[in-house]
């Protein structure tokens, strides 16, 4: 029943691409969202033996390739219905927020088909059961990235935004697709499952080559999932119409490269040493630390929460790097519904205030009451303030990295301090206090604008009971003893070697990452909260000299790029361009020249040799012509005599031979 | 009995005769004549030599029936043929029609 139905919307997408109009489009991804709720009902309902025997398959196409076939076809297990329960919903209320937001765009239509077209290329890469089908979706979420991010393509910023996101995951791509193919070639077939059990053997024969295939596979996921050092595209991004930058940063595009690890986890942890997990953890470490810096200095409001959404990425690709397989997808998922809640929020400030900068806003509360109260939910979500979602969510990957490794636990908690400080900044600048520029006339978003939020507040605040630990005092029991954790913890019982650490509550991990959250929201309020900016004034923490530059300018990261990557690309590009230039262009004028000469001796040839023969053959004939035509005297009897003679010859001729 | 020899030399006397009219004789209609005579000609010829060399196979009385038959409809044609002309250019003196020349 399930893959029935997880059939039919698939089918429901492919018909929807052609929809225009902005409703049919609601109407759809609300199908879709029906039938995926439907799925995750019908999971959970079923939840012992659908643990158990957790992967349901349903091949949908066979395409014969040389001696083998390929399968593509979809696959329900507890990762998939975890994801087909968060897509959907966000998506749902993103689509419905952007009813309002888009109102009146001359590409209205074209929006609504491209964000179906990226929802189809998610809710695919989430069911899809082969890392062909997968690696489709993701390439038609990436050209939907870069149509939507360059949707106001009359700006040159964002037409540049778009092609930036573009190249940059491109080279995650690249990896991806390598890690792949080195997969294909090793284990010999795409399907999730045979390549599971394939790379036992795989990493006992040639554990090297397995480390290299996961760190290419991860490759994939840093690219899109903007994990240092390929984070640069998606502040970037938010050139893109606001229910973009929600779709990309929550629900779809950068949860793409989550899921991607997540989903391919028995890769990485198939060698004893696990080196590929070290890799990915260092990474989603520094990435959570180092965003979340950044994030301080921004004026942008969409920028700030571009970094923060690097940062908690980071998050969920430390966990998976500890083994925390379940915290990651937890975090994914209660992220995305906060993360939906904020990017939606500010668009409906931006909506109603008519800039991004957040130095121009302010005094918003009493103007934008809805937006207020649902954004300072997501805020404090995302700072990680019990009992809302980011909390549970946050705390549980500590916990895992508290067991696994100090330094990333460390870096963990600081980052969450730092979230805590820079969301309350964000709230402070934008909210309180007066109106920092008199021109600004704000109002409230209209109403269909602002009941999306109100929902995505709801899961924001509810979520994360779902993950209680099931040690808590007296709310874990209350609460099913972590039905989430107990859900998702099946995905890879299958395959004895992925040992997942199983991670008990601890509280006082839980105590320091409160006081952490609480100190961060503390400072900020302190710098920002008690005496709110007043127009013109600067940002006290521009006290802070060269830290503060480096931060305001993301540590170089850009410029760097300009000067290396870039650059080296731009020399290399024209040292072939020369090499193109001298030697390949000189053969080949060479080439044509001698083609010529030899086609002017040819032309020489026909003119008097083949011609001449032709014109003597025409002039014989034609002065032959000329002297017989005397014989023909139009008299009869001359004729006959003609006959006669000859005749006589010829016997002559005869008698004498 | 008339040796063969005779019907031949008859024979080629008539031909002669008639290739001589055909050739030589200004009027259609004695052109024709002469052709006439030539094919009668052949026929005393084959006739002969069926009944001296081939008297059992009748192939030779048969062809000689074909040749009439032949010279039959010769004669209707180049007697429709000649009328025409005549009608036409009031002339059967064949070397006043010469317009088919160069």
């Amino acid at each position: 029943m399930v893959p029935l139905l997880t059939f039919a919307i698939i089918a429901i997408y492919v018909r929807r691409h052609h929809k225009l109009s902005s409703y049919l489009a609601v109407a759809a991804i609300f199908i879709a969202w029906l039938l995926s709720m439907v799925i995750v009902l019908g999971a959970v309902a079923n939840m012992p033996h659908f643990v158990e025997e957790p992967a349901v398959h349903l091949t949908l196409l066979r395409i014969p390739t040389g001696a083998t076939t390929l399968d593509i076809g979809v696959q329900i297990d507890p990762l998939t219905v975890a994801l087909l329960f968060m897509v959907p919903t966000v998506c749902l209320m993103i689509f419905i927020y952007s009813v309002g937001y888009m109102e009146g765009d001359p590409r209205y239509s074209r929006f609504f088909a491209y964000i179906c077209l990226f929802t189809t290329g998610m809710l695919g890469l989430v069911v899809a059961d082969n890392l062909l089908l997968l690696f489709i979706c993701w390439e038609v979420m990436g050209l939907c990235s870069y149509l939507l991010i360059g949707f106001w393509f009359e700006k040159p910023s964002a037409m540049w935004a778009g092609l930036k996101a573009f190249i940059t995951t491109r080279i995650g791509d690249v990896l991806l697709m390598l890690g792949m193919v080195l997969l294909y070639t090793q284990t010999g077939a795409l399907r999730f499952e045979t390549v599971f059990s394939g790379v036992e053997h795989v990493a006992e024969t040639n554990p090297n080559l397995m480390f290299v295939i996961a760190l290419l596979v991860f490759g994939g996921a840093v690219g899109k999932s903007a994990q240092f050092p390929l984070h640069v595209w998606l502040p970037d991004a938010m050139e893109g119409p606001t229910p973009v930058s929600a779709l990309i940063h929550a629900a779809t595009m950068v949860a793409a490269g989550v899921f991607l690890v997540a989903r391919m986890l028995p890769i990485f942890v198939v060698l004893p040493a696990m080196p590929a997990l070290a890799w990915v953890a260092a990474i989603g470490a520094i990435t959570a630390f180092f965003a979340s810096t950044i994030a301080i200095a921004q004026d942008d409001i969409k920028r700030v929460l571009a970094y923060s959404t690097i940062s908690q990425l980071g998050y969920m690709i430390m966990a998976l790097g500890m083994g925390g397989f379940v915290a990651a997808v937890f975090h994914l998922i209660t992220h995305a519904f906060f993360k939906a809640l904020l990017f939606l929020g500010s668009g409906s400030v931006i909506h109603g205030v008519g800039t991004n900068n957040m130095m121009e806003m302010g005094g918003l509360r009493k103007k934008m009451p809805y937006t207020f109260w649902t954004f300072l939910i997501g805020m404090l979500a995302l700072a990680g303030v019990p009992p809302l979602a980011g909390f549970w969510s946050k705390d549980e990957i500590l916990a895992v990295a508290f067991e696994q490794n100090t330094v990333v636990w460390v870096m963990g908690t600081l980052a969450a301090f730092i979230t805590a400080f820079y969301m309350t900044r964000q709230v402070c600048l934008t909210f309180v206090g007066q109106p920092r520029n008199k021109e600004i006339h704000a109002h409230e978003s209209p109403r269909l604008m602002y009941i999306p939020l109100v929902i995505l507040a709801i899961g924001a605040a509810l979520l994360g009971l779902l993950g209680v630990p099931a040690d808590f005092p007296v709310l874990g029991p209350l609460l099913g003893n972590n039905p989430f954790h107990r859900f998702l913890a099946a995905q890879f019982h299958q395959w004895h070697y992925v040992h997942l650490p199983h991670v008990s509550f601890n509280a006082s991990v839980m105590l320091i990452s409160i006081v952490m959250a609480g100190c961060g929201i503390g400072l900020g309020y302190l710098l920002y909260g008690r005496k709110p900016l007043e127009a013109g004034q600067r940002d006290p923490l521009e006290r802070l000299g060269v830290i503060w530059t480096v931060l305001r300018n993301k540590y170089y990261i850009d410029e760097i790029y300009r000067a290396t990557v870039i650059r080296g690309t731009i020399a290399l590009a024209t040292m072939l361009f020369r090499f193109d230039q001298r030697i390949i262009d000189a053969i080949v004028n060479l080439v044509g020249k001698l083609t010529e000469r030899l086609s002017y001796v040819s032309r020489l040839f026909d003119t008097y040799v083949i011609d001449g023969i032709v014109n003597g053959v025409g002039r014989v004939t034609s002065a032959v012509g000329q002297e017989l035509r005397y014989i023909q005297t139009g008299r009869v009897q001359n004729y006959m005599v003609i006959v006669v003679i000859s005749v006589v010859l010829l016997m002559g001729v005869f008698l004498y031979m | 009995m008339i040796p063969l020899s005779w019907y031949l030399i008859v024979a080629a006397i008539l031909f002669c005769i008639g290739l001589y009219g055909a050739m030589a004789r200004r009027n259609a209609i004695s052109i024709l004549m002469g052709i006439e005579l030539m094919l009668n000609a052949i026929n005393i010829n084959l006739v002969a030599f069926w009944r001296y060399i081939t008297p059992d196979a009748l192939t030779g009385q048969i062809f000689a029936i074909f040749v009439i038959t032949v010279a039959a409809a010769e004669a209707a044609i180049g007697l429709a043929l000649i009328i025409s002309i005549f009608r036409n250019r009031d002339t059967v003196i064949v070397e006043e029609v010469d317009m088919m020349k160069w």
